[in-house]
C-alpha cells in the first residue's frame, strides 16, 4: 500500500488481488485459486464440462476427496448403498478422466474436504478458496477468501478458474477480552450466531477479530469461521498472523523454500489497515460467553448451558414466535425447562466444525477415566481426516474413548448430514459438534444440540448436557 | 439457461422464515448424479407423511393433506412467497433445480440467504426480493383468492398486483441482463480467455508459489 491509499479491509485487499476484470451492472470476474471438490455437489459439474466439450483450465488448481458419503466402519467392505457407491464410482471416474488429483477412500490422507485442505497446506494465506459445499467458509481461519458455491459454479470455476460475482459488504466482528475458562471457539462462534441471527451476516463477509479471535489456535478459527454460513455470512476471515504462517509452513502443498520467504511477506500484509472502515461492526465480550447449547432447529436458537429453554409467549414478533413454537414441537422440549436437565440419547463428536486433533483431545480430556451413561445408545467419534485419526491414536485417544464406550471410527462427513449409514432415528436426541440443527438434518426425525466437542463428551458421560466448567 | 421475461401466476405460500436447503430438497436424493427429477421430492418432509428414496415411487407415498402445496387450491401456481432468509443452509443446487424441476419460475421473500440467491440466477429462477410489508400484503391477497394472479416483469422489475398496483424490485443490472437474455455463463466467460491468461501472467510474477505446481 503506497502512503496515499484509503485503508481496505481484508477481504477488500483479497478481492482486488483477484480481480481480473470489473464485469459492470455491479459484477466482477474474480480469480480462483483453489478449487477443492467432493462426490455431492460435483458430477453435474462434471456432466456439463463433457456436454459442451470444455476442459479445467488449470488442473493443479483442483484437489477432490471423497467424504459426504463415505463409510465410517468397515470400510474394507466397500459402500454397501449402490447410489452412495455409484456416487463415489463417478467421482473416480471424472477425476481420472479430467486428471483431477484426487485422495481416494483408503488413502491416509483421505478426510472432510474443509479439514484436509489446510492440513495438506492446499488452503493458503490470501487465496481464494471455493468449493461447492457452504461450509468453506471454514478456509477463512487462514486469510483466505473462502466460500461455497452451487454446482453450476463449480462448472464454471473448474472451466474458467473464475467466477462470476457480486462484491460483499463488510462486517466485522470484534470480540473482545478473552474468553473464561471451558469456553472454546464453538462456544464464540455459537454465542456470535445467537446474538446476529443466522441471516444476521446475510450479504457480508465477516472479519473475525479481538483478543479471544487472536487467542485461538488455527483449529479454533477454523471452528469460529465454519459457522459463519450459519450467522448467514458466505465467507468469514481472520487475518493473518505467526500462527497461521507455523502451521502452514512444511505441508504438503504450501510454498516450496525457494518461495517461501516471499510467501511471507506477502501474507504479513493481508490483515485490515488501521482504519479500515466496515459496513457493520458488532462488539462482543468475550468474558461474558459460556458454554453454548442449541435448543431450536435453527443454529440462532442457541443459549448458555445455564439457562432454560424460552418461551414462545414471551417473544413479541409473531413470526418468531411461530417459528419456536414450532421449534419446540419438532424438538419435544417444553418452555422453561433447565437445559442441563435435557436428556440425550446419542453423541456426534464429528463434522468439519469439530473433528480436528484438537477436537479430539478436548473431548477426549472430558471422557478419560469415565463411562459413557447407559442411557446413551451411541456415542461416536469421527476424527475429519485419516491424518488426524492417526495423530490420536499415536497420542492414545483412541483407547481413551474406546475405555470409555464411545465408538471410534473412521474419517468422513457422517451424522453431520447423515447421508451415510450414521444417523438419528425419528425422535433421538443428539448432543452434537456439527453445525446445523435444521428438522431432519441428523436423520429424519432426530433432534440436534449444537455443543463443543467438551460438551458432547461431558453429555455422553452424564447422559444429559453438563456445564463442563464444573467437571472436576 | 431459460430466460426469464414476464411470469404470470398464481402464488403459493409458504407462510415460514428460515426455509433451508434440508427442508426444500433433503440429503438423500443428493446421491442423484443428474440435474433433473427432483421435483416431486421438493420439501420431501413437509409434503409426505412417510419417509422416501431415491428408490421409492413417489406416487406410492402418503401425502401430507395439511402442507400448502398439497391444497388444490395451489396446484399449478409458478410463483412461491415466503418469508426471511430463504434458502438458508447448505450449498446444494439441487435446492434450485426442486424448485424448478416443480413448476416454480420465480421465489419472492423479504431475504435469501447469498448461496441459494445467487445459485438461482444459474437455473433461471428469480429470486424477488420485496419489503417484508410487501411480502405480508401478497401472502393477505393470496389468503383472499388463491386464484389471483400476479405478474412479474423482469425487464420492468415490477411485480403487478390483481388490483392494480405495483411492487417495484431490485436488482444487479448485470445478473438481470444475464436472466433476460438466457446466457450461458461460462460461455460468456470463455470470450474473456485472454484476460485471465493476463491475470494468471500477472499473478504468477507477485506470488510465484501459487502456480508453482
Ligand atoms: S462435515 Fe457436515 S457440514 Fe462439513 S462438509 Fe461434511 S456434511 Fe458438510
Amino acid at each position: 500500500m503506497s502512503r496515499n491509499d484509503p485503508p481496505k479491509t481484508l477481504y477488500e485487499k483479497i478481492w482486488d488481488d483477484h480481480l481480473v476484470e470489473d464485469l459492470g451492472g455491479g459484477l466482477s470476474l474474480l480469480y480462483i485459486d483453489r478449487h477443492l471438490v467432493h462426490e455431492v455437489t460435483s458430477p453435474q459439474a462434471f456432466d456439463g464440462l463433457r456436454l459442451n466439450h470444455r476442459q479445467p483450465w488449470r488442473l493443479a488448481a483442483n484437489l477432490a476427496v471423497p467424504d459426504h458419503n463415505v463409510p465410517t466402519v468397515d470400510r474394507a467392505l466397500g459402500i454397501k448403498d449402490p447410489i452412495s457407491r455409484a456416487q463415489l464410482e463417478a467421482l473416480d471416474a471424472n477425476c481420472a478422466e479430467f486428471g483431477i488429483t484426487k485422495f481416494e477412500l483408503m488413502d491416509r490422507r483421505q478426510g472432510i474436504v474443509h479439514v484436509i485442505g489446510p492440513e495438506q497446506g492446499a488452503t493458503l494465506p490470501g487465496m481464494t478458496v471455493v468449493c461447492g459445499d457452504s461450509h468453506t467458509a471454514t478456509h477463512g481461519a487462514f486469510g483466505a477468501l473462502a466460500f461455497g458455491i452451487g454446482t453450476s459454479e463449480v462448472e464454471h470455476a473448474l472451466a474458467t478458474q473464475t467466477l462470476v460475482m457480486a462484491k460483499a459488504k463488510t462486517m466485522l466482528i470484534r470480540v473482545n477480552g478473552p474468553v473464561g475458562p471451558g469456553v472454546t471457539a464453538k462456544d464464540i462462534t455459537l454465542a456470535i450466531i445467537g446474538r446476529i441471527g443466522t441471516a444476521g451476516g446475510t450479504g457480508h463477509v465477516i472479519e473475525y477479530a479481538g483478543e479471544a479471535i487472536e487467542d485461538l489456535s488455527m483449529e479454533g478459527r477454523m471452528t469460529l469461521c465454519n459457522m459463519a454460513i450459519e450467522g448467514g455470512a458466505r465467507a468469514g476471515l481472520v487475518a493473518v498472523d505467526d500462527k497461521t504462517m507455523a502451521y502452514v509452513k512444511g505441508r504438503p502443498f504450501a510454498p516450496k523454500p525457494e518461495h517461501w520467504d516471499a510467501a511471507v511477506a506477502y501474507w504479513s500484509t493481508l490483515k485490515s489497515d488501521p482504519g479500515a472502515s466496515f459496513d457493520k461492526v458488532v462488539e462482543i465480550d468475550a468474558t461474558s460467553i459460556q458454554p453454548q447449547v442449541s435448543w431450536g432447529t435453527s443454529p440462532e436458537m442457541v443459549l448458555p448451558v445455564s439457562a432454560a429453554v424460552p418461551n414462545p409467549a414471551a417473544e413479541a414478533d409473531p413470526v418468531k414466535r411461530s417459528g419456536m413454537e414450532k421449534a419446540l414441537k419438532y424438538m419435544g422440549l417444553e418452555a422453561g425447562t433447565p437445559i442441563a436437565q435435557i436428556a440425550i440419547d446419542k453423541v456426534f463428536i464429528g463434522s468439519c466444525t469439530n473433528s480436528r486433533i484438537e477436537d479430539i483431545r478436548a473431548a477426549a480430556a472430558v471422557v478419560k477415566g469415565k463411562k459413557k451413561a447407559d442411557s446413551v445408545k451411541l456415542a461416536m467419534v469421527v476424527p475429519g481426516s485419516g491424518l488426524v485419526k492417526e495423530q490420536a491414536e499415536a497420542e492414545g485417544l483412541d483407547k481413551v474413548f474406546l475405555d470409555a464406550g464411545f465408538e471410534w471410527r473412521e474419517p468422513g462427513c457422517s451424522m453431520c448430514l447423515a447421508m451415510n449409514a450414521d444417523r438419528l432415528e425419528p425422535g433421538e436426541r443428539c448432543a452434537s459438534t456439527s453445525n446445523r440443527n435444521f428438522e431432519g438434518r441428523q436423520g429424519a426425525g432426530g433432534r440436534t444440540h449444537l455443543v463443543s466437542p467438551a460438551m458432547a463428551a461431558a453429555a455422553g458421560v452424564a447422559g444429559h448436557f453438563v456445564d463442563v466448567r464444573t467437571l472436576s | 439457461m431459460k430466460a426469464f421475461t414476464v411470469v404470470t401466476s398464481k402464488i403459493a405460500p409458504l407462510d415460514r422464515p428460515n426455509v433451508d436447503t434440508d427442508a426444500i430438497i433433503p440429503k438423500q436424493y443428493l446421491k442423484s448424479i443428474r440435474r433433473t427429477g427432483f421435483g416431486p421430492f421438493l420439501f420431501d418432509d413437509w409434503r409426505y407423511q412417510d419417509p422416501g428414496d431415491l428408490q421409492i415411487d413417489p406416487a406410492t407415498r402418503r401425502i401430507n393433506p395439511d402442507f400448502v402445496l398439497n391444497q388444490p387450491a395451489h396446484q399449478g401456481a409458478q410463483i412461491l412467497i415466503a418469508r426471511d432468509n430463504f434458502g438458508c443452509g447448505s450449498s446444494r443446487e439441487h435446492a434450485v433445480w426442486a424448485l424448478d424441476d416443480y413448476g416454480f419460475r420465480a421465489v419472492i421473500a423479504p431475504s435469501f440467504a447469498d448461496i441459494f440467491f445467487s445459485n438461482c440466477f444459474k437455473n433461471g429462477v428469480l429470486p424477488v426480493v420485496l419489503k417484508p410489508e410487501e411480502v405480508q400484503a401478497l401472502f393477505e391477497g393470496v389468503a383472499k383468492n388463491p386464484d389471483a394472479q400476479f405478474t412479474i416483469d423482469l425487464p420492468a422489475q415490477q411485480i403487478k398486483l390483481p388490483c392494480g398496483n405495483t411492487f417495484s424490485f431490485e436488482i444487479d443490472a448485470g445478473r438481470k441482463h444475464n436472466m433476460v437474455e438466457g446466457l450461458d455463463e461460462i460461455g460468456t466467460t470463455l470470450q474473456k480467455a485472454d484476460a485471465i491468461r493476463a491475470y494468471e501472467a500477472r499473478r504468477a510474477q507477485q506470488a510465484p508459489w501459487l502456480f508453482a505446481s
